[in-house]
């Protein structure tokens, strides 16, 4: 492995860490105000890809205006999801809330499938998304540069709004002890509604970033980077948004050193990530950053 | 002889010091009583003596016998059974079955033994029958044996809590706060219910409540604690008149009452 | 009122019952539709799966989200063991088969067996350290286990063919199996969840807490309900192979053991009747919603087939189910033989003396 190799695969890790991060903080903070696994975020991710789609497509709209009407239509989505399949089961046993989260899940896949198709679509890039740029011997694609910075930006916005704001403090509160948080006269269902569109919001942009990388986009494309994220979110402390950051770094780099280092072993990348989740469970469940 | 010794038991969680220097010596037959302000640190010492939290320093002995890291399960299995602040029943099982529960760590049957219901293993579970309904007859519970325990009216729950502990043949029974939530009749009631039962299982047991009438009435020694710290220990009189005790509960002022 | 002595009365209706069942196996198996038998087959596999999956997260509370994998296994070592060294030759044409599994075949009925004590194997490796985790968390890792499992299948060639999977293979699968399987799992279950250990296994799902407290070894109990459960998955995942007569390591995703969550919640958690019953509706259901997906004619009008409509529908369902009848079904109830032999028996005896 020369350096140029390791350049490029640094800069794909980086790349793709940055997106994985933004998808976990959907689940991390999801996490952190019900204490729910939100099996659909993967799911909304994919539809977002679709909204893209389908705004160019049958609006004829431009590829930046379609993305922003996805980031929109996304987070009404997410909203939509808390209200009509967590919100019901507030109080009632986990493994109701477990189950709807999954049954949600599925449903908006089987619901892409049918009105979708299940066949891949292709996904339009903007010029400067084709180009691979080359330095010295390095070649980087285009969207290895935007997604750092757009996620820096889009994480910077967020970490604003979570430490500065009174929503954010809000947030907080009911992630620490939602009882109380309650009996204080916070508007548990404002803020949790917030919290889904801010995450959903997020898983967006992601699926923007990831369908730039990867322009296939399919009903079942929210399953691989879901997991991903997820075991991002686990691995940085479950309810901790800066280690869904630092985890879906970590995750992302992980992601493309073992493929690049270990090229044999990489029919066995998704098994690795369930192995890393499985110990992180086992042995470290509060994972780098605890509950926040 | 000494049933149970707890050696200098603290526990920290964290920075916080829960329990500090606890010594008991407590022999068998006695009826101790453990009182103390709300927050003092007596639910965590019986969450200490059944296993539940390992104190960060001290020893325990159960029969002379060092319990200190065994499982939940096996100190039960020694010997030791509890009942819980917030009653905590099998609530969708029903009442014959929750008692009947406390039966089973002493099955010998193996589980193909008992699925295909082999004498040996219907022989047990007959015998295991018998003596969960003896158990609710003890508590008034018998006519209700079929119906849901989360149904039960929260002074029958109580009460079978009780009983399901004593089905897992305790030497020593740890009751957390069982008058809580009863009124003066059903107190008295429990009060003679108690030293019933110690009597007629031959138990040891340490109670924990806030009712200074069942502690005085029943209790022969009392230990108090205030901040995880044993401030007293005594017979009822002593301890009515300790002014640490008094202080603990009341306050300084009430000292000087 | 007749006091008759229980157990004689309900046991010639238990062989009454049991006797009709054979007759109708023997029938059926001989002159019913072939597409009615594989019917057949599915419902008693979905209910060996169903009951399995319910000893685990029904009635011990643990939610496990790995069966597909315990059947991957059994599936797998099963065909293993039953295939034929030529079946296997041909089969494994890119990367040879290593040995001894490139000559050994046994009959089916031992690599059944075979296969069922391997998932319950893995079962008790999969549960053994999990069941410390509670909740969500051991729905993940279970999940995990079920997809490390799936990828292995996937890339380990030498031993099971990789995604190509295994095809041609030999259909031992009848009613016989299916049916006879399904009933020696309920049977098995049954009388588990109602001696003492199941007592012990419900106890746990109550309150772990408090089990504990009484005595119960959660960890034996847990990793028992795995061990079990695991077992008739293994079972159910060999049936299904020869049924199918292909197996390949992404039939036994996620999406797998989903169906199997929808049968056991539709059904009710903690009730064998409802899985029973559910698992049969939902295995009919499958197969009559497939014409939903194919173009069809309905009031003269053309409707094109959509495909995947199938899954959908199941989805919504199971979101309705989940989100206003939780309870499912039956939710803990069950239909016992005292309450079908009064319904069915007592009634007539009823109207016969005029009353």
């Amino acid at each position: 492995m020369n350096l140029n190799i390791f350049l490029q695969n640094l800069s794909n890790g980086i790349s793709l860490g940055c997106l994985f991060a933004l998808i976990a903080i959907g689940y991390t903070m999801v996490y952190g105000v019900l204490r729910l696994i939100n099996f659909a975020h993967g799911d909304i991710f994919m539809m977002a890809a679709f909204f893209v789609y389908y705004s160019m497509i049958i609006f004829s709209m431009p590829w930046g205006i379609a993305c922003l009407v996805a980031v929109v239509l996304a987070m009404i989505l997410g909203i939509s999801v808390e209200r009509v399949a967590y919100k019901p089961l507030r109080n009632a046993p986990r493994i109701s809330s477990l189950c709807s989260a999954i049954g949600m899940s599925f449903l908006l896949e089987n619901f892409a499938i049918v009105i979708f198709g299940g066949r891949p679509k292709s996904f339009y890039r903007p010029e400067f998304f084709e180009k691979t740029f080359i330095l010295g011997e390095v070649r980087i694609p285009g969207v290895n540069f935007v997604t750092p910075i757009v996620s820096i930006v889009f994480l910077l916005i967020l970490t604003y709004i979570v430490y500065k704001t009174k929503t954010g403090l809000a947030m907080r509160a009911i992630s620490k002890d939602f009882d109380t948080a309650k009996l204080m006269g916070i508007n548990l269902d404002r803020t949790i509604s917030l919290t889904f569109m801010i995450g959903s919001g997020l898983a967006a942009i992601g699926a923007v970033l990831w369908a730039l990388r990867y322009p296939q986009i399919w009903p079942f494309m929210g399953i691989f980077p879901g997991w991903r994220a997820f075991t991002a979110a686990i691995i940085g402390g479950i309810g901790s948004i800066r280690g869904a950051m630092v985890g879906g770094f970590l995750v992302g780099l992980l992601t493309i050193m073992i493929v690049a280092f270990l090229p044999e072993l990489a029919g066995f990348k998704d098994a690795f990530i369930f192995i890393i989740l499985i110990f992180v469970l086992l042995f470290k469940p509060k994972g780098l950053f605890g509950e926040e | 002889m000494s049933i149970l010794k707890a050696d200098h038991i603290t526990i920290r969680f964290g920075g916080l010091i829960a329990v500090s220097d606890f010594y008991l010596n407590l022999k068998e037959g006695e009826l101790l009583g453990l009182i103390g302000p709300n927050g003092a640190g007596k639910t965590t010492v019986f969450n200490i003596l059944t296993g539940v939290y390992k104190p960060t320093k001290g020893k325990i002995y159960f029969n002379n016998q060092e319990i200190n890291g065994k499982r939940v399960d096996q100190i039960t299995a020694l010997g030791m059974a509890r009942t819980f602040q917030n009653i905590r029943l099998f609530t969708n099982l029903s009442v014959l079955d929750n008692v009947m529960v406390g039966c089973h760590l002493r099955l010998k049957s193996s589980v193909l033994n008992a699925v295909f219901y082999l004498p040996q293993y219907l022989q047990e579970e007959n015998n295991v029958r018998e003596e969960a309904k003896q158990l609710l007859k003890e508590v008034n519970l018998e006519k209700l044996e079929n119906n849901l325990a989360g149904g039960l009216p929260y002074g029958q729950q109580r009460k079978l809590e009780i009983a399901r502990a004593l089905a897992t043949h305790p030497r020593l029974l740890l009751l957390d706060e069982p008058a809580a939530g009863m009124n003066p009749h059903e107190t008295k009631d429990l009060m003679s219910f108690i030293q019933k039962i110690q009597e007629k299982f031959k138990l040891t047991i340490i109670l924990i409540e806030h009712d200074m009438k069942v502690v005085m009435g029943i209790c022969k020694r009392i230990l108090v604690l205030d901040y995880g710290i044993t401030i007293a220990e005594g017979n009822p009189v002593e301890i009515q008149h300790n002014p640490e005790v008094i202080k603990a509960y009341l306050g300084v002022e009430a000292q000087y009452a | 009122m007749k006091k008759v002595k229980k157990k004689s009365n309900y046991l010639s209706f238990k062989i009454i019952a049991i006797l009709g069942v054979i007759t109708f196996i023997f029938i059926a198996q001989r002159s019913f539709d072939a597409y009615v038998i594989r019917i057949l087959n599915l419902c008693g596999i979905y209910v060996i799966l169903g009951v399995s999956l319910n000893l685990i997260n029904g009635f011990t509370g643990q939610f496990s989200l790995g069966h597909a994998g315990f059947m991957a296994i059994g599936a797998y070592v099963s065909a293993l063991l039953y295939m034929s060294p030529e079946l296997k030759e041909v089969n494994y044409f890119i990367t040879p088969i290593i040995w001894p599994l490139s000559v050994i075949q046994i009959p089916f009925v031992f690599s059944l067996i075979i296969a069922g004590l391997a998932s319950a194997g893995v079962g008790f490796l999969v549960g053994a350290p999990c069941l410390r985790l509670k909740g969500d968390y051991l729905a993940i890792v279970t999940f995990g286990f079920s997809e490390i499992i799936r990828v292995l299948f996937c890339n380990l060639q030498s031993i099971t063919n990789g995604p190509l999977g295994l095809k041609g293979l030999p259909s031992y699968t009848n009613l016989w199996w299916t049916c006879g399987a399904a009933i020696v799992t309920v049977w098995f279950v049954k009388n588990l969840i109602n001696n003492s250990y199941g007592r012990a296994l419900k106890s746990i799902r109550e309150d772990e807490v408090a089990a504990e407290a009484m005595g119960v070894n959660l960890f034996y109990h847990k990793v028992l309900s795995f061990v079990v459960g695991a077992f008739f998955a293994g079972i159910a995942g060999a049936l299904l192979g020869s049924l199918v007569m292909t197996i390949d390591p992404n039939t036994f995703s996620f999406f797998m053991t989903f169906q199997i969550i929808i049968i056991v919640i539709v059904g009710g958690l903690g009730s064998i009747t409802g899985t029973v019953i559910s698992a049969t509706i939902f295995a009919i259901l499958m197969e009559v919603l497939r014409s939903v997906e194919s173009p069809m004619r309905l009031f003269g009008l053309n409707i094109p087939g959509i495909p995947g409509m199938r899954m959908l529908i199941f989805s919504i369902l199971l979101m309705i189910v989940i989100l206003f009848f939780h309870q499912g079904l039956m939710g803990t109830k069950e239909l016992s033989w005292k309450w079908l032999y009064h319904k069915l028996i007592r009634n007539r005896k009823e109207v016969k003396e005029g009353s």
